[in-house]
């Protein structure tokens, strides 16, 4: 943690989200949840309610390594992050029908998430991917799993402390890191291939 | 030579197996300690210099838990060299693995990420129909055994791309596509990484030959002095890219470019990339034709 990082705690509101700005560095407490693709895949494309209230939540790209200790009960083993793009086209409907205020993942989000996040007061938290053994320091508990027969990609409720550090790669005012970078690398790639 | 049974060999392949999945997933090798501690000697972006002392502070943290360095457990891919006089048949060396690798998964517990590929079903502890990925190779005038882990992220894996460059586009036509596809992976393989080329042979093998490619220790040469060439070339160009520590803008994009090449038809040009992510989880073993295992011996 620098002296310039931000803290925020989940469940978190709409105000606080827009006080966000693309390449702000921040660190989260509270309740975070695990989503992957066949949870998605379950909720909007097979239309099957959640289970759990996702109103101001702080969503992570996740399918964690766990070791069952009883019925519904596990502990971590090595918990990180997955590649968040293949996800994007929830990021709409996680913002209007569920009021999900944060989704952490690896890699970014393409183009097509920056105006449902500046519409609906959202943003896009970038993690370093692969960095799952600080990760798993990270969260404290597992406290509630849903879907067990999706696992390892189920709905996990984590209760984190310090968590990141975590870069706002898109933030609810229409700026996207990832789309500068990309605009400024293929930019570049023209004058590479010049030289070639 | 000791006469030993082929079980016993069997057992010691599939006791290689077991710890070696897991050695490769907790303990990265120095090569790669040195590349990325380098990495962060070079970057002068914030939010590289802020991944890539996080990726540090992580390598830390799986030593001292003695954690996966990443919770992505991959596809187990093992290279095997095989002696012409080892006394184990690939048939079994190939079940000792399969083995190896159920076992390593059941008693860690590592997360399983093998499924069916159109159910979707999870099939079990990593292993499958298929799976886990063997590369052989077979060596003449020798009764060893080498086996290489190497646990291959799927972040990565969704980031390899094949072209069928006609002869007229030249080198000029490979160094394009690499750089437009490192470009276009953006963040998502976990850069700073190693980017594997595979060149010549025919469409399937020139992506076997990028997958050997990333395999190799950092900052190993081909010994062709045409294709070491191009790979000092595309390390430069690729690290002017911008694209950074986890896309999110940097000097430092790849670690490394390794290119494996093989002779091709006159009327071919294949390029495949095939990227490992900044942790390239790698482990060596070698298998003794008594069944005496060594750890370690790179090759």
């Amino acid at each position: 943690m620098t002296e310039s990082s931000k803290r925020l705690t989940f469940p978190a509101s709409e105000d606080a989200i827009r006080e966000l700005r693309a390449g702000d560095e921040v660190l989260v407490d509270g309740h975070i949840i695990g989503i992957r693709d066949r949870t998605q895949i379950r909720i909007f494309d097979q239309g099957v309610e959640p289970p759990l209230d996702l109103n101001g939540a702080f969503l992570l790209h996740t399918a964690p390594g766990v070791r069952k200790v009883g019925e519904g009960r596990y502990e971590k083993v090595c918990i990180g992050t997955t590649t968040s793009a293949r996800m994007v086209r929830f990021t709409e409907p996680l913002g209007r029908d569920h009021g999900v205020r944060a989704i952490c993942g690896k890699g970014g989000l393409p183009d097509e998430a920056i105006e449902p996040m500046r519409k609906y007061g959202m943003v896009y938290f970038a993690i370093v991917g692969g960095a799952a053994a600080l990760e798993t320091t990270q969260i404290e508990e597992i406290e509630e799993v849903y879907w067990e027969e999706l696992m390892p990609e189920c709905l996990w409720k984590f209760r984190v402390k310090d968590f990141g550090p975590l870069t706002v790669g898109i933030d609810a005012h229409g700026n996207s890191l990832f789309h500068d970078v990309q605009t400024q690398a293929q930019e570049k790639l023209k004058e590479l291939f010049a030289r070639l | 030579m000791t006469t030993i049974t082929t079980t016993d060999l069997a057992a010691a392949v599939e006791d290689a197996a077991a710890y070696l999945y897991v050695w490769a997933l907790k303990d990265i090798p120095q090569d790669l300690r040195d590349a990325l501690a380098d990495a962060a000697t070079k970057e002068t972006s914030v939010p590289g210099q802020r991944v890539l002392q996080t990726i540090l502070k992580n390598v830390q943290i799986a030593d001292n838990d003695k954690n996966l360095v990443c919770q992505d457990t991959g596809i187990a891919v093992y290279t095997c060299r095989v002696g012409e006089h080892f006394p184990l048949h690939p048939t079994r060396i190939y079940a000792a693995l399969k083995t190896g690798t159920e076992r390593a998964t059941i008693e860690h517990p590592l997360r399983s990420n093998a499924v069916h590929t159109i159910t979707r079903e999870n099939t079990g502890p990593n292993t499958g129909y298929r799976l886990p990925i063997v590369h052989w190779e077979f060596i003449p005038d020798w009764d060893g055994l080498d086996v290489k882990c190497v646990p291959k992220g799927s972040g990565s894996e969704n980031m390899s791309f094949l072209k069928m460059c006609i002869p007229a586009d030249g080198v000029k036509g490979i160094k394009q596509f690499v750089l437009e596809s490192i470009v276009g992976a953006g963040g998502k393989p976990c850069p700073p990484g190693i980017v594997g080329v595979g060149i010549g042979g025919s469409a399937d093998y020139a992506m076997y030959l990028a997958k050997e490619a990333i395999a190799r220790p950092i900052g190993t040469r081909n010994p062709d002095p045409h294709v070491a060439k191009l790979e000092d070339e595309l390390f430069e160009l690729l690290n002017e890219t911008g694209i950074g520590p986890m896309g999110l803008g940097g000097d430092v994009t790849v670690l490394q470019c390794h290119i494996e090449h093989a002779d091709t038809h006159m009327t071919l040009n294949p390029v495949a990339v095939n990227y490992q992510c900044w942790a390239a989880r790698r482990a060596t073993a070698h298998v003794a034709a008594d069944g005496e295992v060594e750890y370690d011996r790179e090759f």
